[in-house]
């Protein structure tokens, strides 16, 4: 019994490290926000919020407009998530509950090409960007990820479990089969269309790399963009960096806590228990 | 009845356009840029010139072993720090949902966010060096050290995905039956035991599979060791993925580069199927 107690706290102090560990990023994320940029390096360290992230962001919108950066920011999320969630879904629902010619070879094609690393792609895409002269533009970031493959396998996994029964009885009342698809298929599968919805954004919130490239004036510029050409300056305003970090990465979380299972089960494409 | 057979490809020709247009054809074209080098800005057929180039290219093959020190180190480390944190959060009765969301926080947050505050709770008056003073350590040279820039990555990297393991850990042992475990403790199995000869085993697939995911993500490794030690110092976090960056968008150098994407198409390949191989034949 007594070595019993001695592993359950034990145990309890390694989990509230962990905690603490893991939340004390962000602690010093606002820390920096909200204080003077030399203050996060002070000594002894200064350890509560401060006043100044109101003006930490005046100065971060003169230097990379913030606001056309966020704007930039959730307008490609957004356009990206509704687009690649009906490109998506509808090629999910073809693979899930139809038989027809070459599924399985297509469904193969998409799953090899989970393996295949996005760096194999940069070099002609953006060869075709500059080709169409689509550098530069909200097009160039959005298009080339739109049938995402994971999210395509996510919606046909869900969606096996429609009972053919419902559909059947749909085609038998003489419903088409887009009404089929949006008024019967689309209802049934709402978490599933939020977890996949969740993942789609995710991945489009954080893309880096490709902005990067396609990407080239700060009125075009996404956050993660920004906030590297920011950090990437000879002088740093650390206030101002941090203050755009906390931007970047307190909308998600505020949305996380709220939307936790769907979060879960989006970014781990399974269902969770509690 | 219509004609019924047209409608599942109907459903597809979005995304099989898009994918066609977008991953197949760069997929392909890519391969044939890398046995192509520019002359006077016409890409000309090389062979296998950039292969060769390849064996002789010193920053490649730093990059490469930088890629892999991270592999090796890293992945193992999260992994099992993941699979103690999750058998832990298992047994909890009360709590659980608590630390499975505190754990999870840092896998919602922004590469290149969490890179800047790793960059600068790590530079040298930063918060993590005052810490280690005070405690007597002394300060590190995290950013300004071959040796100790690879360790801040592998910490930072550690901090964002072990949460992320954790929770796919946690859901897969919720799933095992608890007849398994009632069986075993018949036999006289002991909760560590149990572990071993029930938990263990019947994650295997699960741990494969975030062993091949973790595999694929430190082989594309770009954004952390981009924002957090911008690849020094003197390439010591330089990345294939950096590299590949480099080559393509500083120097335009597009077929060199695509020999490099190869080379990471390549190495998924093989060590997803050594894995595959090593965890069994399921």
């Amino acid at each position: 019994m007594k070595t019993n107690r001695v592993g359950s706290v034990l145990k309890y102090v390694l989990l509230i490290v962990g905690v603490f560990v893991s939340l004390f990023p962000f602690y010093w994320a606002v820390i920096g926000a909200t204080n003077e940029s030399g203050k996060i390096f002070a000594k002894p360290p200064v350890l509560v919020p401060g006043d100044r992230f109101i003006t930490n962001i005046v100065n971060l919108n003169e230097a990379i407009g913030i606001g056309r950066v966020m704007f930039n920011s959730v307008f490609i999320v957004v356009i990206y998530t509704t687009l690649s969630l009906i490109v998506c879904t509808m090629a999910g629902y073809a693979f899930a509950k139809f038989k027809f010619k070459g599924r399985s070879t297509l469904f193969s094609m998409f799953l090899l090409s989970m393996m295949v690393p996005y760096h194999a792609m940069l070099i002609p895409l953006f060869k075709m960007m500059a080709a169409w002269d689509w550098l530069n533009t909200y097009q160039a970031v959005i298009l080339p990820n739109l049938a995402y493959p994971f999210a395509i396998f996510l919606m046909r996994q869900n969606m096996l479990a429609i009972p053919d029964a419902i559909m059947e009885a749909g085609r038998i009342d003489g419903v088409g089969e887009w009404r089929l698809f949006t008024k019967i298929i689309i209802p049934s599968v709402k978490s599933s269309l939020a977890a996949t919805a969740i993942f789609l954004f995710m991945y489009q919130w954080n893309n880096f790399l490709w902005p990067l490239i396609v990407l080239n004036t700060k009125e075009m510029y996404t956050l993660p963009v920004a906030l590297s050409s920011l950090f990437g300056l000879s002088r740093i305003d650390y206030g101002q960096v941090m203050a755009g970090v906390t931007l970047a990465t307190g909308p998600i979380i505020v949305f996380f806590l709220m939307l936790q299972r769907q979060f879960i089960s989006g970014m781990l494409g399974t269902a969770v228990k509690e | 009845m219509r004609t019924k057979t047209a409608v599942p490809y109907l459903f597809l020709t979005p995304a099989l356009v898009l994918f066609a247009i977008f991953m197949a054809y760069p997929i392909i074209y890519s391969f044939l840029l890398s046995f192509q080098t520019s002359e006077g800005g016409e890409m000309v057929f090389a062979g296998i010139d950039n292969y060769k180039r390849l064996l002789s290219d010193s920053i490649f093959w730093k990059a490469l072993g930088n890629t892999f020190v991270i592999l090796i180190v890293q992945v193992p480390i999260m992994l099992l720090l993941a699979l103690v944190l999750a058998a832990a959060l298992h047994s909890l009765t009360r709590w659980r949902g608590f630390f499975r969301v505190s754990f999870f926080i840092p896998a919602v947050t922004s590469l290149v966010a969490y890179s800047i505050i790793f960059s600068i709770m790590l530079m040298s008056d930063g918060i993590v060096n005052q810490l280690l003073e005070t405690l007597g350590i002394g300060a590190v040279p995290w950013l300004s050290h071959p040796v100790w820039a690879k360790v801040a990555l592998i910490l930072a990297m550690t901090w964002r995905w072990t949460g992320y393991n954790m929770v796919i850990y946690l859901a897969a042992m919720q799933n095992i039956s608890e007849s398994l475990y009632e069986a075993a403790s018949l036999d006289g199995a002991g909760k560590i035991r149990q572990f071993f000869t029930v938990t263990i085993p019947q994650l295997k697939p699960v741990l494969l599979f975030t062993a091949i995911l973790s595999t694929i993500g430190t082989l594309q490794l770009f954004d952390e060791p981009y924002t957090l030690t911008k690849g020094g110092p003197s390439d010591a976090t330089l990345t294939i993925g950096m590299y590949l960056y480099q080559t393509g968008f500083r120097y335009f150098d597009f077929g060199y580069a695509s020999t490099l994407a190869y080379v990471i198409v390549v190495l998924i390949g093989i060590l997803s199927y050594i894995q595959f191989k090593v965890t069994g034949d399921e």
